[in-house]
């Protein structure tokens, strides 16, 4: 097959190719080398491509192919994957300067059952630094670009692996979500990100941002190859004290059915009005009337606690986070600066702590902190985690009447790279939407609806289900991609300026 | 009112073992105002007898087993180390000359 009509595949037809014998893991891969090596130069998805490592598990599953063996739907597929993720043979370092050049004594959960299922990894992905971001600029590697558009921001903080799969260096791609991190970039470039139910994927080997919400999940160009790789890398990890000892739900079975007749699907009131961009809502509103045609119940649901999600989610995160990066101290791995003999290991510890964080990673620190102070931490931290309860609650109640809830997946669609950098709560408002679903643990899915008629940018619309049901999320994801794949003649992406 | 001075950043900076310069120090403080300011709506909200939610799920903490199992060999846990002496991690020094 020609190297062009090879990365065109979704990851589903091409792992059934690499089975079939019709191409073989080596040459999808090195088709998706030739691209990454073609484009990335624009977009700057990758901190690491091992081009001799892939090709290196490529020919391991066209040996086992040639030997008989029977091969998983993905084996032999490329991926790229988060630089967030612990990776034996490739550096690994959550974007930032503190772990520049550190290399894992072990594999992330989420790697090893990559490598189990026969998935090609072909490098790392950038992102905001240890995922804390909604744009990739907080990297301390220089920003990625959104394919659709290289002056505007690809979402973040998975925004490397967003990127990687809009312009076709990869059909698929890892992420984490601790407030909107795969739904957003997926959102904003045109793809499909799902953020499972928290305890559904592992975070073994997954740097810690914060960890009651990081949750990881996969991004893919159409439904289907999502629930593949979903199901590929989720599942009970006894190495996670919090991953959930249950069966994966079917998403790959509600993927390929994909329908809604007599699915009850609430609209969030909440999530509408001012700070919404019109083609956003505009786009959101017609998919809705997609579903109607298609047999869904829809109706409107109120949720007045998600308008305090933002607000709670940005004491929690940060708290969390000031605790988890406590870790980097300057003495068993990473960077270590000013260790000149004379400096004491606290001084070398605030030394090299101040150099090797970025802004917006001190901020959070800071942040955290504060909130965390005796004499702050009832007003503060306390508040907002009763105002989880809150939001929890509000969940409980609108699934006692509706199957799933949907919404914008975002406000706006991708905004000019450098816009918000300097203004961290108009950055922080791009996760608006995501935030409810991670402090309650609920399964959530963003699916592309349309471009945006202002700015022909992506649009993408969010699918929520209660804890366990990721399935349906799948099942209506799956559902209005073939019904506006008909409306529009094709894929959304064909219309991309780095679309192949 | 000022809900964060600059004093206490850098009083926060030091709990954070961050070794933070002047005009970071004013930058954050301004920044943290702003965003203190923001999240604060959480007391509004939060009211009366509402238990906190700490984590999503209801777990309940679980022992493995304890059995030995393979760890991370001597070599390969100090890889990384920014400096290693006679097979340990080397650290600057953690105590004063008289204690």
């Amino acid at each position: 097959m020609l190297s062009g009509d090879l990365i065109r595949l979704t990851a589903a037809e091409l792992g059934a190719a690499i089975r079939d014998g019709e191409t073989s893991a080596v040459e999808a891969t090195q088709s998706y080398l030739d691209r990454v090596a073609a484009v990335d130069g624009d977009i700057h998805a990758f901190l690491h491509v091992d081009a001799d490592a892939a090709l290196e598990q490529a020919r391991a599953v066209d040996a086992r192919r040639a030997e008989g063996a029977e091969l998983g739907p993905l084996a032999g597929v490329p991926i790229a994957h988060k630089d967030v993720f612990t990776t034996r043979d490739m550096p690994t370092t959550a974007a930032s300067r503190i772990l520049e050049g550190w290399r894992p004594p072990y594999d992330a959960t989420v790697t090893e059952r990559l490598r189990a299922a026969g998935l090609v990894i072909l490098g790392k992905t950038n992102m905001d630094e240890f995922a804390m971001g909604s744009s990739t600029e907080n990297s301390a590697f220089g920003p990625t670009a959104n394919p659709w558009d290289v002056s505007r921001i690809p979402g973040g903080s998975s925004g490397g692996s967003s990127a990687a799969v809009a312009a076709f260096e990869a059909p698929l791609a890892t992420g984490t979500d601790t407030g909107g991190s795969i739904r957003q970039p997926a959102a904003v470039c045109g793809l499909v990100g799902a953020k499972p139910t928290y305890g559904g994927s592992s975070r073994y080997g997954l740097i810690a941002f914060a960890s009651s919400l990081d949750t990881p999940g996969p991004f893919a160009r159409n439904v289907l190859d999502a629930a593949l790789l979903h199901e590929a890398f989720s599942g009970h990890d006894p190495r996670d004290s919090t991953s959930i000892d249950a069966p994966v739900p079917p998403v790959v079975e509600a993927a390929r059915r994909g329908d809604v007749d007599g699915l009850r699907v609430g609209i969030v009131r909440e999530f509408a009005g001012e700070g919404y961009q019109t083609g956003v809502l505009q786009r959101f509103t017609e998919a809705v009337e997609v579903l109607e045609s298609l047999g869904a119940k829809v109706v409107e649901v109120s949720c007045p606690s998600f308008r305090s999600a933002l607000a709670a989610y940005y004491l929690i995160a940060p708290s969390e986070c000031s605790s988890n990066l406590a870790r980097f101290d300057a003495m068993r791995y990473g960077l270590r600066s000013g260790d000149d003999g004379t400096r004491s290991a606290e001084e070398v510890m605030a030394l090299t702590r101040a150099e090797g964080f970025g802004p917006e990673v001190k901020r959070r620190i800071i942040l955290g902190t504060y909130a965390l102070s005796s004499g702050y931490y009832d007003a503060y931290y306390g508040s907002a985690q009763q105002v989880r309860t809150l939001i929890k609650r509000d969940f409980d109640a609108a699934f006692e009447h509706v199957d799933v809830l949907v919404s914008p997946t975002t406000p706006t669609t991708a905004f000019p790279l450098g816009e918000r950098v300097d203004d961290p709560m108009a950055m922080y408002l791009a996760d608006l939407c995501t935030i409810p679903a991670n402090l309650a643990g609920n399964a959530a899915l963003s699916v592309p609806c349309g471009l945006a008629p202002e700015d022909g940018l992506p649009v993408g619309l969010q699918i929520m289900a209660p804890v366990l049901a990721d399935d349906r999320t799948y099942r209506v994801g799956a559902a209005l991609e073939t019904a506006l794949r008909d409306r529009w003649g094709g894929d959304l992406l064909a219309r991309s300026p780095y679309a192949v | 009112m000022s809900a964060i001075t600059r004093d206490e950043v850098a009083h926060l900076a030091r709990l954070s073992r961050l070794a933070l310069h002047e005009d970071e120090l004013d930058r954050l403080a301004a920044q943290l105002d702003v965003i203190i300011s923001a999240v604060a709506e959480v007391q509004e909200v939060a009211k009366g007898d509402i238990p906190p939610t700490s984590h999503a799920l209801p777990l309940t903490n679980v022992y493995r087993s304890d059995e030995a199992r393979p760890g991370l060999a001597p070599d390969q846990a100090l890889a990384g180390a920014p400096a290693v002496e006679d097979g340990r991690f080397r650290v600057p020094q953690i105590l004063g000359e008289e204690e």
